[in-house]
C-alpha cells in the first residue's frame, strides 16, 4: 500500500537511515527503560510461515521491551495459509488487528506481496534464501558497536559464501562505505556468486581477495563473519569431509588473529566456531543476538513513526 | 518479394533478424482475422538483415512487450496509407505477463494469480529480474 512504509531489503534504506537507526538502537541499549512504553497500545503480528524460534523471539522480545503487545503465529500448519489462503488475504486481514507486521515465509517474495497488500508496515523476517534486512541491521549494529565505525573495515567472510544470504546482504550493506575491503574465505565449491561481485563489489569499487585458506589471511581481519558450510551444499559426501574442518574456527586458528578482531556468527552454529572460541572476547556473536533486539526495537520505532 | 503495402494498420520494422516470430507470439498475431505478413531476412542498409512484421489493422499493441523483445524496433502506424507516426522503442522499466519466473522458490511458484512482473536491472546488459524474488529472466 501506498503511503506505508515496510522494510523488505536492506538496500531501501539508504546510508542516512541505517546511520539513525543504528544511533537509535545504541540510544535504547543505553537506557532501555527510556524506551520501555514508547509503543504502548501498539500491536505486532508475527507471521511465521516457517519456524525460527529465535528471530521470532527477537522481534517478540523488541515489542514488549517497547511496550506494545504481540500476536501472531509460529509455523504455517496453524494459520489459515494451511487451507489454502494466499499471503495477501492473510495479510489484509492481519493487518486489521495489528500495527505492524513482522513475517517469515518459506517462498522468495512472499513478504512484498504482504507489504503490497497491508494496510500496516510489514518488516521481512526472512523469505526463503532470499532476503532478511533485520538480520544485517543486527550486524550492522554490532559491527558499529564492536568497532566504532563502519568506514576502514577489513571484513572475512568465511564458510557458505554461495548460498548463504545474510553474506550476500551483508556485503550490499558495507559495500556503501569508504575504506571496506572484503576477504571471501571458501571452498573452491561455495564461492561467492559472480553477480554479487560483479554487481555489488565491482560496481562499488570495493576491493576484495578470494582464498581458500583462512589462517593466511587471519592477521588481515578487523572482522570475522563466520557461516556453517553444510553438507547438503556438496556434490559428494568425500568433498565434504576433505573440506569442513578447514573452516571451523578454533583457538589455534585464532593464534596470528588481530587483538580487537570481531567475531561474527548469524547463528545458529552448529559447529563452525569451536566452544573453546565462546570465552575468547573476540567473539561476539552471543552480544550479536543481544543487538539484534535493539535494532529490531528501533526498526520498529521508525516504521511507526514514533519519536 | 513483393508485398502489398498497407492502407490502415501497423508496420513493425527493424526486428533483429530471427525475432519475428517470437513477436509474432508474444503479441498473440496469431488470433487476428486480419492479413499478418512476416518478412525475414530483409536487406537492412542499417541491420545488415532485418525482420519485418506487417498488420493490416488498426489495434492496440503493448509497446512495453515490443521494446522488450528488441529495442531497436520501430513501430510506424499507418493511417489512409500515409504514416501517422514513427515510435522508436525503448527497454521498459517493468514489463508483466510475458516473461514467467523459473524459480520453485518463488511467491509466483505457489500464488499463481499473482501477476508476473519483471523489472529491468541492468539496461547495458539487458537483465530483468523477477519484482519478487529477483531471479535473472531467461529469455
Amino acid at each position: 500500500m501506498e503511503n506505508v512504509r515496510s522494510l523488505i531489503d536492506i538496500l531501501e534504506l539508504s546510508v542516512e537511515e541505517i546511520d539513525s537507526l543504528v544511533e537509535l538502537g545504541t540510544k535504547i541499549l543505553d537506557d532501555p527503560a527510556a524506551y520501555a512504553h514508547k509503543c504502548d497500545g501498539k500491536i505486532l503480528a508475527t507471521l511465521f510461515f516457517e519456524p525460527s524460534t529465535r528471530t521470532r523471539l527477537s522481534f517478540e522480545s523488541a515489542m514488549l521491551g517497547l511496550g506494545g503487545q504481540v500476536l501472531g503465529f509460529s509455523e504455517a500448519q496453524s494459520s489459515s495459509a494451511a487451507k489454502g489462503e494466499s499471503v495477501a488475504d492473510t495479510v489484509r486481514t492481519v493487518s486489521c488487528y495489528a500495527d505492524i507486521i513482522a513475517m517469515r515465509h518459506p517462498k522468495e517474495g512472499a513478504p512484498l506481496v504482504a507489504a503490497m497488500n497491508s494496510l500496516v508496515p510489514v518488516i521481512n523476517a526472512g523469505d526463503g534464501g532470499h532476503n532478511h534486512p533485520t538480520q544485517t541491521l543486527t550486524d550492522l549494529l554490532t559491527i558499529h558497536h564492536e568497532k566504532g565505525r563502519f568506514e576502514d573495515l577489513t571484513i572475512g567472510f568465511c564458510g557458505d559464501l554461495k548460498f548463504g544470504r545474510t553474506v550476500h546482504s551483508l556485503i550490499s550493506a558495507m559495500s556503501r562505505y569508504k575504506g571496506v575491503r572484503v576477504v571471501l574465505v571458501s571452498p573452491e565449491e561455495l564461492k561467492l556468486p559472480s553477480y554479487v561481485k560483479q554487481d555489488v563489489l565491482g560496481r562499488a569499487g570495493i576491493p576484495y581477495v578470494q582464498t581458500t585458506d583462512l589462517e593466511a589471511v587471519m592477521p588481515e581481519l578487523d572482522i570475522l563473519y563466520m557461516t556453517r558450510v553444510q553438507r547438503e551444499r556438496f556434490f559428494n559426501e568425500e568433498d565434504y569431509l576433505r573440506l569442513k574442518d578447514s573452516y571451523i574456527l578454533t583457538p589455534e586458528k585464532l593464534q596470528n588473529a588481530r587483538p580487537d578482531l570481531s567475531i561474527l556468527h548469524p547463528l545458529p552454529r552448529v559447529n563452525e566456531i569451536s566452544v573453546a572460541v565462546d570465552a575468547d572476547p573476540r567473539a561476539a556473536y552471543f552480544r550479536q543476538v543481544r543487538y539484534g533486539r535493539f535494532i529490531r526495537m528501533a526498526l520498529i520505532m521508525m516504521l511507526l513513526g514514533i519519536q | 518479394m513483393i508485398i502489398d503495402a498497407i492502407r490502415n494498420g501497423i508496420v513493425i520494422d527493424h526486428i533483429a533478424a530471427g525475432k519475428a516470430m517470437e513477436l509474432y507470439q508474444i503479441l498473440g498475431l496469431g488470433d487476428l482475422d486480419c492479413s499478418v505478413a512476416i518478412l525475414k531476412n530483409v536487406t537492412s542498409g542499417k541491420l545488415g538483415r532485418k525482420d519485418i512484421i506487417k498488420i493490416d489493422r488498426e489495434l492496440h499493441l503493448d509497446w512495453d512487450v515490443i521494446g522488450y523483445v528488441d529495442p531497436n524496433i520501430t513501430v510506424n502506424i499507418i493511417k489512409d496509407g500515409v504514416r501517422l507516426e514513427k515510435r522508436q522503442l525503448k527497454l521498459p522499466e517493468t514489463i508483466t505477463g510475458v516473461i514467467h519466473c523459473k524459480n520453485p522458490r518463488c511467491i509466483t511458484s505457489v500464488e499463481q494469480e499473482l501477476p508476473q512482473v519483471f523489472k529491468l536491472t541492468d539496461r547495458e546488459k539487458r537483465v530483468y529480474r523477477c519484482l519478487y524474488c529477483e531471479t535473472k529472466a531467461e529469455k
